[in-house]
């Protein structure tokens, strides 16, 4: 079963098994949003406590906690996601976000062998780290949005800290 | 004029072949991840036997033309074999008149067509509708947009712990009702509901009754008089027949009485300036050119059935049913549970299940990779999911093309999917 190795990596295992930072916070004073993949039923809910002593791109989150069900897919990345933007500025989690999302969408050139990478495609993989483990995710389109699911809740989150 | 397939497989009545089945299926023979397709996804949608797929072709390429709106002898041919696949579907399901057949894009609409014009022209602000906690998002969200707008209180007949509908409330819940709108088969866990005793309960209480009839018709015998039913919506896609062609019947006097859903073409008498006179039912539900080669594909998906016996459709599936949940719990034991009723004669052959506490979503992937087609996910049934306590289940569904073989099949790639996912 070779393709279901490139989805099921065992750190993506390891995160399904043991996720971080699962469970709840207070809200308030922590904002609490939930996400939904109404394709498979998944349901995410993100708390994030954020310290907005400093304003916008710069308040910090100092606190995230997962909690919902879901497959191993957008659990692993939900929990890998939070493991990545605890002690995060607004605006690095803001980069983090996008370069999580340029690896998930299925870009023409990602299938095009002779296509040049994307400039900051390096700088990217570097600071993913671990979520680089979701890439193979790409190579299965329906199962995407489980791995996005986290990250779209997160980003509602932090659009609501902001408003 | 070669519309009818009938005589393009013979299959002996009351002999069922299931490999001859098979063979009928030009898609079953290929394969997926180089492993033989196990298609265990037929409550979804079936696959279709070359006799419907070459019924659509001849009719695309002997008689294509518009219906009723010409008198050249292709557009009669044409608007023949389309009548005579409304008279297929009136005997099939036990209607005297064809002319109660109204064909829709799917179930889906039918039940919105019957929300939007005998409920906008039957409900008033205050009387309630009955629902069940089974029901498939089509019966139900129709209706919960029509509350909204009318001002209605919906109702809902609760389950008991195996998926069955619990009836003990029903007089009361009765009260004040105008309509109750039912599965007669859960699509999730399998359920066959006692239509005919609420029906017999609705009209009491001087309710009409819905009946949603898209798992039951293509897998049992269905005479819409013996149900009791006011209402009957299934879709083509799930009797062997293609997509894009629904069915609504209904009682000629509702049909007669109910306004028309959507305005254009094909439904009208007579357009003035001033205003049109709609045509008779159920013409007066046809806007617009019909699906035709769809409609005759569901024709000729009739047939096949026919040929094959719909009595012994059912028995092939109590049977099939039987296997499964005794092979399945024989095999895993407390890794498996099977939701819903555990009785094969109480159930249709959609099987929800959870294993070894994988998420079907997973589940599903790795049996994927053994060629296996099972869904994930809530099954368009988000409130049966939440009652069951989970986000989504594992749901294999069978039809006349699966056998045991194939349950076997389900059982292996289970195992392996265990292994792999074993922590
Ligand atoms: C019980 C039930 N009702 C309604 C529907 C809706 O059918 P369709 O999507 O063909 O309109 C389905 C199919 O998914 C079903 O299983």
């Amino acid at each position: 079963m070779s393709g279901l190795e490139d989805l099921y990596r065992e750190i993506i295992l390891d995160h399904y098994r043991s996720p971080r930072n699962r469970g709840e916070l207070d809200s308030p004073p922590a904002v609490r949003v939930e996400g939904f993949n109404p394709l498979c039923g998944d349901e995410i809910v993100v708390y994030l406590d954020v310290d907005d002593s400093a304003n916008g791109d710069a308040a910090v989150v100092t606190d995230i906690r997962i909690g919902g069900q879901g497959c191993s897919i957008s659990q692993s990345s939900a929990s890998m996601m939070s493991a990545a933007v605890k002690g995060r500025s607004i605006g690095e989690i803001r980069d983090l976000t996008k370069s999580f999302k340029s690896m998930m969408s299925i870009h023409e050139e990602g299938l095009d062998a002779e296509t040049e990478p994307q400039e900051d495609s390096a700088g990217a993989e570097l600071k993913l780290g671990d979520l680089e483990a979701l890439r193979g995710v790409v190579k299965f389109p329906v199962r995407i949005k489980c791995a996005t699911l986290g990250w779209n809740t997160l980003q509602q989150g932090i659009d609501e800290t902001l408003s | 004029m070669a519309i009818d397939q009938s005589e393009v497989e013979q299959h002996v009545p009351g002999e069922f072949d299931v490999l001859r089945i098979k063979s009928d299926f030009p898609i079953l023979s290929r394969t997926v991840h180089d492993k033989p397709l196990v298609f265990l996804d037929s409550a979804a949608s079936s696959q279709k036997p070359r006799s419907v797929l070459q019924a659509m072709d001849t009719y695309y390429e002997t008689i294509n033309a518009n219906v009723h709106r010409a008198a050249y002898t292709l557009a009669e041919e044409a608007t023949n074999a389309m009548e005579a696949a409304r008279s297929k579907v009136a005997a099939f399901i036990g209607a005297t008149d064809a002319n109660e057949v109204v064909f829709t894009k799917n179930a889906t609409e039918s039940i919105n067509l019957i929300a939007r014009s005998w409920g906008v022209a039957n409900l008033e602000p205050g009387d309630a509708i009955l629902l069940t906690h089974l029901e498939h998002h089509a019966n139900i969200v129709p209706w919960q947009q029509l509350a909204a707008e009318r001002e209605l209180e919906i109702r809902w007949i609760p389950l008991t712990a195996d998926c069955q509908l619990d009836l003990s409330d029903l007089d009361s819940l009765l009260d004040g009702v105008k309509i109750v709108s039912l599965t007669s088969m859960s699509n999730v866990v399998g359920t066959i509901t006692p239509v005919r005793a609420i029906a017999d309960a609705a009209h009491a209480a001087g309710a009409v009754v819905a009946v949603d009839g898209c798992q039951s018709v293509p897998h049992m015998p269905t005479d819409v008089h013996q149900l009791g039913a006011d209402f009957l919506s299934f879709s083509g896609h799930k009797l062997l027949g293609p997509t894009g062609i629904g069915v609504l019947w209904a009682r000629k006097e509702l049909l007669e009485a109910m306004p028309p859903f959507l305005g254009g073409g094909g439904m009208i008498l007579d357009v003035r300036l001033d205003g049109f006179v709609a045509a008779e039912a159920p013409h007066k539900f046809e806007a617009g050119t019909p699906p035709i080669a769809e409609i005759i594909g569901l024709g000729a998906a009739i047939d096949y059935l026919n040929n094959l016996g719909m009595e012994v459709v059912r028995q092939h599936e109590v049977a099939l049913t039987a296997f499964a949940l005794e092979h399945l719990s024989n095999r895993f034991g407390e890794r498996i549970s099977i939701y819903g009723p555990q009785s094969a004669e109480l159930r249709g052959g959609a099987m929800s299940f959870a294993f070894d506490e994988i998420h079907p979503h997973d589940l599903s992937q790795v049996l994927d990779q053994h060629g296996v087609c099972v869904r994930p996910g809530h099954h368009c049934a988000k409130p049966l999911m939440r009652l069951l306590g989970v986000g989504a289940t594992a749901r294999a569904s069978w039809y006349v093309y699966n056998n045991e073989a194939d349950i076997t099949a389900l059982g292996d790639a289970l195992e392996a999917a265990g292994e792999f996912f074993s922590f």
